[in-house]
């Protein structure tokens, strides 16, 4: 967001009529114009415009309006709901409409009070500029004209702004320089000289353009075992988690903020709690991001509108998120925003529209609640970059489903624009079964395009070690309809087995504890040997199937346990154990052939 | 500011609409005052031009078109504050009743206060210990949590939010004063009465400020209830230090309240007939809990709401649920087999305990403990499912194992006296004897070493 002294002359200007929580009715002016920001009553809170009529203008103000009364003055300068965009954005944490809270807090204490205008960034900070464009180069939108170290993990890549056009007129030397100074001059086609510096402005709600969307055939790795094997996202879609409350979807998006394979991780906070704020910049601040060996908060942006804070800037902070992701994707990186949770986002659409006294659809939701998302989400995609550069933005929201019920309009429509579903249960979380993502409710459709992928980086095993699982817990699923009604006693052995391979695939494979140092991150390499080993498993004792002797000598012998607790036991980087596990396997299974009067 | 209007354009409930007004000022408070010279407070919710609609507290009764006369106060609702608030009963917006005399105060704060800058807060990590097992293992509370209790009609939640005020060692470590904070909002007499006297028996009373919106009192004055109430608390808090439990009853009756404004205002129903933005009301009060930096103060929240129905998906407490940092839901079919605290432990969660538990706060044990507690307990349920189905008699002997120690968890683990108060010592080796009625290879969450440790040496003591 831009602060008010630089916004120079004022394009209209009106005075407040009419007052109905965060809505305010300006009259006085019929100059305002749709999404510009504007300044309303004497403390000059920001707010936007949201509908514009012959008689009044209609704003949302993106801040406490008690206290504001008729008469108090609206100004605009002209300029478009918009972030500011320059070094200095990394590891920051602002609020939904990218004012910085650090600074905030320097200012006014604990409490977030009103009326404060501040730069996103800091302006006086000099960062080291090394040039990349010169005198003469042909540059548009996008160019790359310089790199600056914006963190440890992050090479900040200047761009020429939107809208300017021509030859490079002048070009600074190497060296340090702050966000707001001219460092390269452009000479546009009709003669026009344009400053350029590192910082600059862009609409929250317009996409960036692009030049076109690649294909989504890399994974996002996440390290979730559930999610790479079972469920995985390429870099680049986008994916829903719904759950009840307490289901797990903060966690969720905590462990992929920490152990995904994106270059930089946009937090968007959305009407959830400011504790869980408080913890992921406390903890980013300590954890190392295994990919560069530099503190996770090094390559992630935050943005923070807690469900008690202003709710018109809870319904912009997505925006936000989002625009800032684009000005880095451009720079050719890979963002991931995790999104949470987009029903309070949704919720304040509705909050907005209902002062406004809009015709509602479904459960008081406005009839643009479908294409607003399907707006949001598809702004994720991979994609080839104007300036030449390749960048992806994933998009991972969380979905709050009102009573845990999936058929609500916002998981409903939600499911329509992702093509990832993480669908979390309550039974699972309830058992404490972590992460609680139900394997068989929730899909994935990229594994087609994935596929390719895995089998030349990983092994052509990963996929069908996949197929393999799926199709024994669907098999399990179907089998515990049975036990439910008579119990497991009865099942044939070969039954008997496929449940205790599918619970060592749950306990053993699917679980994974966040917790756990070795098993928060699992790399892919692992992921399939574990699956590997329990496929193995599986096979070893379908020869003593075969051979009639009875499963439960298998089970006696603890093998079973070994193979669950390998995901502690055995390393992230040094996979031997399995070598040593698969022939404990072998082992013991030989032992149960020969104590069965059995050769082999 | 003392221009007064005469006279109101429109009643409906507990909104008056007012004409000609200058000057009002969006949220500020007004004096209404009618022939009688009765006088009642009121807060402006909405302005469109000179004309304003006004939320009148006490309710609108007796009041006609002509018979009242309206001054503006230029100020939102402020109530006074001091620590001489402790001890005190005040009703629902900051005003005595106890017959005690004014309040002198040492600054006026404003009921709605503002949010907490995210960057200021102090992420929560001290676990109280309440004495009640299922809690302290298996929910642990936190200082500067908001945890809820989901209860029902009928059911035991005041006795035991008594219990945990009697017994939770919220300060003690920290040499610091502590008191409570008591939000009665819409409750009935004799509820407010138990927990005066219960207050009173054990000695605290003095440390305890009410603030009592009773049944009968005024709805829009119960939308206040709360706020004052948590203005009294970040007071204390913060600018005092003291570490402060707040107990909020009945959440329902206040979101009640609130449904029944938005209806009067005519605003289009989400769920149930409640407000779309239930959720973002909810969430100005219940994250007005935590620990800030620069104070060595910290507000607790513990919230009580009568669940409508027994229904954990109707919009009050699945909100709640979705902004507290988990809950404690109370189980009716418990508390009909005679089990106090009738805590049902697998929907119960305290989100916060993984950082204020184990080596360093309670024991290393403790986590994987808890883990292994709710893992088996959940294969009771499953158990008992099947046993429902083709009788205890046929279950295997694994299940049937499951059933003794289900039964037993329940009776011994879950269950304690009203007065009991277990040190999380006691706790912790209760839940690994509790787990001795089970076979080793069932525990499935543990790791050898803690098998060893722990479980092996109380089968020894068993
Ligand atoms: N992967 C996990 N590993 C361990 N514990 C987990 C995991 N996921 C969830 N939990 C447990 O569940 C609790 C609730 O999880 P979380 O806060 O992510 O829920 P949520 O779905 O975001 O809920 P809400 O909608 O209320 O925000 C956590 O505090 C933690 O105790
Ligand atoms: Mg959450």
């Amino acid at each position: 967001m831009a602060i008010v002294k630089q916004m120079g002359k004022a394009q209209a200007e009106g005075y407040i009529y009419g007052i109905n929580g965060p809505v305010i009715k300006a009259k006085g002016s019929n100059e305002f114009r749709m999404l510009e920001v504007v300044y309303v009553g004497k403390e000059k809170l920001i707010g936007e415009v949201i509908s514009v009529d012959d008689t009044e203008t209609t704003i949302q103000v993106y801040e406490d309006t008690t206290g504001l009364t008729v008469g108090e003055p609206i100004v605009s300068y002209g300029s478009l709901m918009s972030v500011t965009l320059a070094p200095g954005i990394i590891g920051n944490i602002f609020d939904g409409i990218e004012r910085p809270l650090n600074v905030i807090k320097e200012q006014t204490g604990v409490l977030i009070t009103r009326g404060i205008q501040l730069s996103s960034v800091d302006l006086e900070k000099k960062w080291d500029a090394e040039f990349i464009v010169s005198v003469g180069d042909k540059v548009s939108f996008g160019t790359i004209i310089a790199t600056v170290r914006e963190t440890e993990s992050i090479v900040n890549k200047v761009m020429i702004p939107f809208g300017v056009e021509g030859i490079v007129k002048s070009v600074l030397k190497n060296g340090q320089y702050n966000v707001a100074e001219t460092i390269v001059t452009v000479e546009t086609a009709s003669g026009e000289e344009i400053a350029v510096n590192m910082m600059q402005e862009f609409p929250i709600r317009t996409p960036r353009p692009v030049m076109y969307r690649e294909r989504m055939v890399r994974p996002l790795i996440t390290g979730q075992r559930i999610i790479d094997a079972l469920l995985p996202i390429s870099k680049g879609g986008a994916a829903a988690i719904p759950g009840g409350f307490g289901t797990g979807k903060t966690m969720t998006q905590h462990q992929l903020a920490k152990w995904c394979d994106a270059d930089i991780i946009v937090y968007i906070g959305c009407g959830e709690r400011g504790n869980e704020m408080t913890q992921v910049l406390e903890e980013f601040s300590k954890l190392v991001d295994p990919k560069t060996g530099n503190l996770l908060l090094n390559r992630t942006v935050l943005i923070a509108n807690t469900s008690n804070m202003p709710v018109a800037a809870r319904e912009a902070s997505i925006y936000t998120g989002v625009a800032i992701a684009e000005y880095y994707r451009d720079m050719g990186y890979h963002v991931a925003i995790m999104a949470d949770s987009t029903s309070r986002w949704a919720e304040a659409l509705r909050e907005i529209s209902g002062r406004l006294e809009e015709m509602p659809a479904e459960e008081g939701f406005p009839a643009y609640l479908a294409s607003r998302l399907a707006a949001f989400y598809e702004r994720a995609g991979y994609m080839h970059n104007l300036n030449g550069t390749e960048g992806s933005i994933t998009i991972i929201g969380a979905v709050s489903p009102q009573g845990g019920d999936f058929s609500e309009p916002v998981t409903q429509s939600t499911k329509r624009f992702t093509r990832c579903f993480f669908s979390l249960d309550k039974n699972l979380a309830y058992a404490r079964h972590y992460p609680a993502i139900n394997w068989l409710d929730s899909y994935s459709e990229y594994i087609d395009e994935l596929t390719p992928w895995f089998n030349e980086n990983v092994s052509p095993d990963f996929m069908l070690e996949r197929t393999k699982f799926m199709d024994i817990l669907q098999e399990e699923n179907s089998l515990m309809e049975i036990v439910k009604l008579i119990g497991s006693d009865i099942l044939p052995d070969d039954q008997k087995l496929v449940l205790e391979i599918a619970r060592i695939i749950r306990l053993g494979f699917l679980q994974q504890n966040a917790f756990h140092d070795v098993d928060t991150y699992v790399p892919l390499k692992k992921q399939m040997l574990m699956m590997k080993t329990i496929s193995y498993l599986y096979e070893k004792a379908k020869e003593l199937l075969k051979l009639n002797i009875t499963i439960g000598q298998l089970r006696e012998s603890g093998i079973y346990d070994d193979v669950i607790k390998m995901k502690y036991n055995i390393d992230n980087e040094d996979f031997e154990p399995f070598e040593k596990l698969n022939a404990k396997i072998e082992n013991e299974v030989n032992r149960i052939k020969t104590d069965n009067g059995y050769t082999n | 500011m003392s221009v007064e209007y005469i006279g109101l354009n429109k009643i409906e409930g507990p909104l008056v609409a007012i004409e000609g007004v200058e000057g009002a000022s969006f949220d500020e408070i007004v004096e209404i005052t009618n022939s009688e010279g009765e006088k009642r407070l009121g807060r402006i919710i909405e302005i469109y031009g000179d004309k304003s609609i006004v939320q009148v507290f006490e309710g609108t009764e007796n009041y006609s078109l002509t018979n009242t006369t309206i001054r503006l106060t230029g100020k939102p609702l402020e109530i006074p504050m001091s620590r001489e608030i402790l001890g005190r009963v005040l009703d629902g917006v900051g005003r005595p009743i106890d017959g005690l005399g004014d309040i002198f105060p040492d600054e006026m704060r404003e009921v709605n206060g503002s949010p907490i800058n995210p960057v200021a807060r102090v992420y929560p990590n001290n676990y109280i210990q309440t004495g009640i097992s299922s809690i302290d293992c298996l929910a642990t509370l936190i200082r500067g949590q908001k945890l809820p209790i989901f209860s029902g009609n009928g059911m035991p939640h005041d006795i035991l939010a008594v219990q945990i005020v009697k017994q939770a060692k919220i300060a003690e470590d920290s040499g610091q004063e502590f008191a409570v904070v008591f939000a009665a909002m819409g409750v009935k007499h004799d509820v407010e009465a138990y927990f005066r006297d219960a207050f009173e028996q054990s000695g605290v009373l003095h440390k305890v400020v009410m603030f009592v919106n009773l049944l009968d009192d005024p709805i829009v004055e119960r939308i206040v209830t709360p706020r004052a109430a948590l203005t009294a608390a970040e007071y204390l808090a913060f600018k005092c230090n003291m570490h402060i439990l707040v107990i909020m009853t009945d959440m329902t009756s206040y979101a009640e309240a609130v449904r029944e404004i938005s209806s009067s205002k005519g605003e289009i129903p989400s769920r149930k007939g409640y407000p779309g933005y239930l959720y973002s009301d909810l969430a100005s009060l219940y994250e007005r809990a935590g620990l800030v930096e620069g104070s060595s103060g910290s507000i607790t929240q513990i919230p009580i709401l009568t669940v409508p129905n027994d229904d954990i998906t109707h919009p009050i407490p699945d909100l709640t649920g979705y902004i507290t940092e988990g809950q404690i839901v109370l189980d009716k079919s418990l508390h009909l087999r005679s089990v106090y605290p009738p805590i049902a432990i697998l929907p119960s969660l305290s989100r916060l305990m993984k950082d204020g538990i184990g080596e360093g706060f309670t024991r290393k044990d403790h986590v994987p403990l808890a883990n292994q507690l709710f893992a088996s307990y959940a294969k009771v349920m499953d158990a008992r499912a099947l046993a429902s189905v083709i009788g205890e008699e046929e279950l295997s002997p694994v299940d049937k194992q499951y059933m003794e120690f289900g039964r037993e968890f329940e009776k011994r683990f879950i269950g304690q006296g009203k007065n009991e108060n277990r040190s999380i010592f006691q706790t912790l080796n209760l839940g690994w004897q509790l787990l001795g009625l089970l076979p080793v290879d069932e525990l499935d969450r543990l790791e050898q070493s803690v098998i060893d440790e722990f479980y092996s040496k109380t089968q020894v003591i068993l």
